[in-house]
Parts: C-alpha cells; structure tokens; sequence
C-alpha cells in the first residue's frame, strides 16, 4: 500500500541506476542512516556498544570484503583470516615505526599491505577453481600464521609476540570512548561499502560476475580471467585488511597470531553463506547472524532456563549455544538456501503488493 | 515469508535486542560483584573446570560461613570464554559495568594481554596470579595489574636453580643443553627473554622448540627432541598439551625424570591420563594439594556438605581447585584490606579494590587464619612490587600423586629486576606512557 512505485517516472539513465530507484527506499535508508549515526547513541549502553555494534560493524565490514571475492567473483577463500592478520599487522608496523603517521593512513596502508597480500594468493586461482582454490588460499593463512608467530620484526621485537596500540586519536579526536570507536567504524564501513556496491554495479562487477557464472563464456566474450580475478582479490582483501586493523585497534587492543586463526576465515565465510552470496546488504545479515546471536544466546538462554526455575552451568550453556547455532544455520540454509538477502529481497516484493496479493 | 513469520521474527529480534540491552539498568551497589571468568569447554577445559570450581566455591564458602566480607554479602557471575580473547573481552565488557564490581582473573594469557589496555580506562584491577604479563611485576607502570605471586619469568628463573641445584651449582649448567617446549602463544614465548639471559649468564644452550596451539600434534617437536637429546626438557603447556607431550615423551623414550614443567603444567589432569608414563615428571608447585588445609575443609562443609559445590567432590583440593582458592581468597582479602582503610562493611568500588591489592599483607599468622597453613607462603604487595612474593617448589609425579620434594626456592632478584624494569621502560615508551608518580602510590 505504502511501498510501491507507481507513479515514479524516470526521465533519465542516471535516474534510472541509483541505488535505491525506488523512493520509499531512499527515504528509508536516509532515516535508518539517521537511526544509526543519532539515535543507537542515545539508547545504547557502554556494553551494546563495545562487545555488540563495534565487532557488528567490522565483521561486517570484513563479510563486505569477502563477499565480492567469494559472492561475486565465485573464488572461494578460506584465506581472509590472514588478508585480516595482514591488514592488522602491518597497520601496526606502520603506526608504531612511523612517528606521528595518522590513524586513518596507517590503516590504509595496512589495507594496501593486504591487498598485495590477496594478490600473490590470488595467483593460483588462474588454475585452480572451486573447492581446489579454497585448499589453495589456505596456504595463505597457515603462512601469515608462521610469519606472525615466527618472523620477530613483524610483533616489533616483542617477547611474547603479543603486540598493542593505544592512544588511538583521528584528526585530533581520541578514539577511546566506545561511541567515538562507533561512529568511526560506521562512517568507514558506511563509504566502503557504498564504494563496493558502486563497484559491484559497474563494469568491473559485471566482470566478476560473468567469470563467476562461466569463466569460458566470459572469456570468449573477452573479459580477461587474470585481470577480473586478481582485481577481485585485490579489492576484496583491501576491505578484509581495513576490517582485520580495525578488529585489531578498536576491538582487541593487543593481539596476537590467535585472534586471526584460520577459525575467522571460516566464520567469515559462513557469514557470507549465511547472509547471501552476492549481495551487499547479505554481508551485514551474516555478520549479525555469525556475531551477535552467540552472544545472545549465551545471554538468553539462562534468562528462560531461570524462568523454568532450573540452573545450568555456564559449561551446559556454552554446548546448548552451539547446538542452537548449527541448528539455526541448518534451518537458515534449508528454508532459504540463498541466504538472508533473498529473505529479505523477497519480503520486499510482499511487501510491495501488500494488501491484495494477485 | 507471510506478515505473521515476519511480525514473529520482528518480536524475537526485539527480544534479544531487550535482552542484550539489559545489563545498563541497575542500582546502586549493595553487594561486593565477583566476575569470573573461565572455560569449561574446549581444549583447555580440563584445567579450566576445577581452577573456574575453585573460584566458585571460595565464594561459596565466604558467605556460607561469614556471611560475606565484614557483612558484605558476595555476589558472582561466571561467563565462559572458551580460551578465545574475543570472547573474553566480550565477558569483561558485560560483567565490568555490574555494581559493585571488584576485579577480574582473565583466566587466560591473552585475554590478560588485552585486558591489560582496557581496565585502566575502566578503572578495575586484574589479578594473574602466576601468569599474565610479566613486567606487570613493575606496579609504577602497571598500575592495575597484578601478577601476585609469580611470574612465567620467575618460574623459569626457579626452574634453572633447582636444575644448578640437581647438578650441584649453577655454573655445571655450563655446556648443557636445555629445550623449551612452548605452546606457541604469548603464554608459551613468555619465559624466553628469562631463560635467553640465563643461557648467556650460565653458559648453557637453549633451544626452543614451538608446539602449535592448542598442542595436539607434536610429533615433530618430540622428533627434534629425539635428534637433539638435550638435558633437560621445560615443558611450557596447558591443558591438552601437556598430557600429549608426556605421552609423546614416553614414545620417543625421553626420560620423564630430565622433563620440568611450568606450574601450569603440573596438575592432575595433565598426568592422570598418562599415569604411570608420566611416573618422576616434574613440575613447579605454586601452592600444594589436599583436603589437609582448613580452608578447603571449610568448603567441603559449608559447600560441598550441603550440596551447594560447584564440580564433583572428590576434585576439590586437586592442585588448580587450590590454586583457584588461592586467587580468590586474595582477590576477597584485597577487598577486606580496602575496607579497613575505605569503610568496613561498604561496598568496595575497583580502584579501591586496586588499592587493597596493592598493599596486600598477607604474613603467616593471617594465612594460619584464613586456613591456608602450609598452603603457600606470606605475600605483600607494594605500589612498587605487585607480585608480592616469588617463591615457589619442585614436585614430582609417582603415578599415582604429586609429591613436593624440594626447598621453597625464591626467583633471583639480580635477574628479574633488570628485565622486569627494561620490559616496563620499552612498554611505557611504546606507548608513550609515564610512570606513576610516588604521589599516586597514596591513592
């Protein structure tokens, strides 16, 4: 009734491939951006903001990054938790060996670092395709593993191998209060993916996308496989690198080689699965999926246990998280194989014809 | 998807969103908050469960038997980490803003290391009793943290005396070869720049041989060792490493009687698997074992008698059950201390906690009335000294029990002072950082 389009001629081509064509949709976006940036600030407690919306934003992030390497170049990756360890790492090396190098420059040279990274583990994917590139790409987590843990340069000398930042400050802002940390991780989240969407939407997504669909046709109708694959690579562990600093700097604080292992690489590609292969908004269904429902669940879960007037142990619980989980993505996977994007898009189309269905 | 599934999914996502914004609506303080942390799933689990009872128990039993500290009644929370830094982090952001909150024990080396930037922004102190960062020792840097009663750094360093010792004085550890088997983590690689100044000091080799985590697969570290046949094996491990590498030991053929682990490597758990294969193992001994002790007699009455304990019976007083005792009664005595000085039968705020840690004085005659006789050894802290005391023994496995046979040793000050000042020195300068001045000993 309220969210059709009638009525809403397009005059031009630009006007014809926005985003948002649809002007209910750009008027919801305009005051979910609003809700974001003004009013989460007003109701969030320190705690939503610290362990809930701030790794929300940089998986989410990060699941933008893989998505346009696994979704839309159809290479699949089990390397992004090294892309990630990359980015974090050498926007560490950078911010402590450079005197005074500015937050936000430091990550992008850790994101560059990454992308140079993605590139040399992206090579193998001109011969190798599918379950094979994904062994593959392996190998560049179990490197980045041994050079983190091995190579002493890398952690700045430091004992235990353990590194930190603090005193993390963007033009003269410091970044220590977790709303500060907030909007800066949504103001970059927000222009990376907007850039990706608008990348995604051009000629080098459609590029990526013939090659994920058939790399034979695509070739024949003269999109060059090495070009389209490697930039994929390129772009995708750029975002991958910006989300593992972040992860790094904002959340972690001080780290080591065990925050990137090759578990990240997989939750980051189920948040992808999960949420929907080639798709933008996909990411961000799938990094809420992956990050915020264990966590809600371990608080849920004694919540309703305590209502029933039984008390379980934190151990009970932590199995019955997991249970609860995997039977979720089961579900998830069965009732919607397209992931939590489809769901949505196809809410959207009900939603269009809402009341009278034909 | 019908309006009604949606409406449903929006009313569950309300649910969790009501759930998990929960935790900002309370009152003022009326009890003392014990956040604990601990893993009783995954690899570690078999150290972490009676540690994490431990813990639990000692709470227990204070308000069971004293009604609290000084009338304060005890309240807890445990949240499970499952060993993984983000997930403890994410513990410590929803128990640290609970009132009345008094410190926390991460439980884990890496979750320590990331606490370590955040508790002086929210003003709670930390408590690594026997692991943690060890320049924390150094409390004008590290002003929340506590590593009391040793370090990995002291521990190596009592472990390469008793070794001078068994081969009758330092200086014939000259031309020996001693391997470091090290979980491959910030846990494991601690004790190296220790053990690195003793091989250059004594003139023994040292050779470092990772295990990577959690320590399942060793095969080629037992291999170099087989090739290499150094003296003496230290074996840097927790939880399933520890019992791997003693069963790995007794099918490469190296003598369990030349292998010395860390305090955390000389529990239950880590032999009883192997028994009698893991018959003249060593290890360091933070505290002895037993229901001897008053204290654990108390929990096994007022606890466990009643049917309130937290784990099986018959584990209570294993070594890490003590040890878990132990960190508890001095984060309980730490706030019992604030007290005296802040208000007795208040509620006691985190930097007053921090300030009852760090002049902790524990000496015999309290221990004997806590119930600790013979448990452990008299700690007193300082803003200067945050470890208290840095004694510790050698106990060794008869298959069947661990037996202390050794001298309480204490961590050469000569040694530890110099690196322990130097670590604090580059840490500050990192990040840029000051010492704290001799006036803010006094808050």
């Amino acid at each position: 009734m309220f969210y059709r389009e009638n009525g809403q001629f397009k005059t031009s081509y630009r006007a014809d491939q926005q985003i948002f064509p649809i002007r209910q949709d750009r008027i919801a976006m305009a005051l979910f951006m609003l809700f974001a940036i003004a009013v989460v600030p007003m109701l969030a407690s320190d705690y939503l903001f610290r362990a809930i919306l701030i790794p929300f934003l940089i998986f989410s992030l990060a699941a933008v990054g893989v998505n346009i390497l696994v979704g839309y170049c159809g290479q699949i990756s089990l390397g992004s938790g090294a892309f990630m360890a990359v980015g974090a790492y050498a926007a560490y090396n950078f911010f402590v060996r450079v005197d005074g190098l500015p937050l936000i420059l430091a990550l992008i040279l850790g994101g560059v670092c990454a992308m140079l990274f993605g590139i040399v583990f992206g090579l193998p994917s001109l011969r190798v395709k599918g379950l094979y590139l994904a062994v593959a790409t392996l190998a560049a987590q179990f490197f980045s593993d041994w050079l983190f843990l091995r190579v002493q340069w890398f952690t700045n000398n430091s004992s235990s191998g353990s590194v930190s930042v603090n005193g993390l400050q963007v033009f003269g802002y410091s970044l220590d209060s977790p709303l500060a940390k907030y909007w800066f991780c949504l103001l970059l989240l927000s222009v990376i993916a907007l850039m990706a969407k608008n990348l995604v939407r051009g000629a080098v997504g459609r590029e990526w996308m013939a090659i994920r669909d058939m790399d034979v046709a695509a070739a024949v109708i003269g999109i060059r496989p090495m070009y389209a694959k490697l930039s994929a690579f390129a772009v995708s562990s750029f975002i991958v690198g910006i989300a593992g600093a972040l992860w790094a700097f904002l959340y972690l604080g001080a780290w080591e080689p065990a925050a990137f292992s090759v578990d990240q690489s997989f939750k980051l590609l189920f948040m992808v699965i999960i949420g929907g292969m080639g798709s933008i908004v996909g990411s961000f269904f799938g990094a809420a999926f992956i990050v915020v429902l264990p966590i809600a669940l371990s608080q849920i879960l004694p919540a309703i246990t305590g209502l029933l007037g039984m008390e379980i142990s934190t151990a009970s619980i932590s199995h019955v998280e997991l249970m609860v989980f995997g039977g979720l993505i089961v579900w998830f996977l069965i009732v919607e194989p397209h992931g939590l994007a489809k769901l949505w898009a196809i809410s959207k189309q009900k939603l269009r014809i809402w009341p009278f269905p034909h | 998807m019908k309006l009604q599934t949606l409406a449903k999914a929006a009313a569950l996502v309300l649910a969790i969103a009501s759930t998990l914004a929960a935790p900002a609506a309370y009152g003022q303080a009326k009890e003392q908050f014990f956040p604990l942390l601990s893993y009783r799933t995954g690899p570690y689990a078999p150290n972490g469960v009676p540690w994490a009872n431990g813990k639990q128990d000692y709470l227990k039993m204070i308000n069971a038997r004293d009604g609290g500290i000084n009338g304060v009644k005890i309240t807890y929370e445990e949240c499970e980490t499952g060993y993984a830094t983000d997930r403890g982090v994410e513990c410590y952001e929803r128990l640290k803003s609970r009132p009345g909150v008094s410190l926390f024990d991460p439980q884990a080396t890496g979750i320590t290391f990331a606490l370590t930037e955040k508790a002086p922004n929210d003003k709670v102190p930390l408590i690594t009793v026997g692991y943690g960062l060890s320049v924390a020792q150094d409390g004008q840097a590290f002003k929340w943290n506590f590593p009391l009663l040793g370090s990995y750094w002291t521990g190596a360093d009592i472990l390469i005396q008793h070794l001078g010792k068994k081969e009758g004085g330092l200086d014939k550890l000259k031309g020996k070869k001693i391997a470091l088997v090290y979980h491959d983590s910030p846990f494991g690689k601690e004790p190296i720049p220790l053990l690195e100044e003793r091989a250059r000091e004594l003139g023994f080799d040292l050779q470092k041989i990772p295990v990577t985590a959690p320590g399942v697969e060793q095969k080629s570290a037992w291999l170099q060792v087989r090739q290499s046949r150094p003296d003496y094996v230290l074996l840097w491990g927790w939880g399933v490493m520890n019992s791997t590498a003693l069963k790995e030991a007794q099918a490469t053929g190296y003598p369990r009687e030349k292998m010395y682990g860390v305090w955390w490597a000389g529990a239950e758990p880590d032999v009883k698997d192997v028994g009698e294969g893991a018959k003249g193992y060593n290890a360091l001994a933070l505290n002895t074992a037993g229901t001897q002790p008053k204290v654990i007699q108390d929990i096994l009455k007022y606890v466990h008698d009643k049917g309130q304990g937290t784990g099986p019976k018959d584990e209570v007083g294993s070594v890490l059950y003590t040890r878990g005792v132990i960190i508890q009664m001095l984060g309980v005595e730490a706030v019992r201390r604030a007290q005296e000085r802040f208000g007795k039968g208040k509620v006691m705020t985190g930097e007053q906690v921090r300030w009852g840690l760090e002049n902790l004085a524990l000496d015999q005659k309290k221990l004997d009335a806590l119930g600790f006789a013979g448990v452990m050894r008299p700690i007193s802290t300082s803003c200067a000294d945050h470890m208290g005391s840095t004694w510790a023994r050698v106990e060794t496995w008869d298959g069947a029990k661990w037996n202390i046979n050794s001298d309480w040793y204490q961590a050469d000050e000569q040694i530890i002072k110099p690196l322990v000042k130097a670590g604090a020195e580059k840490y500050l300068n990192d990040k840029k950082m000051t010492r704290r001045a001799a006036s803010d000993c006094q808050s």
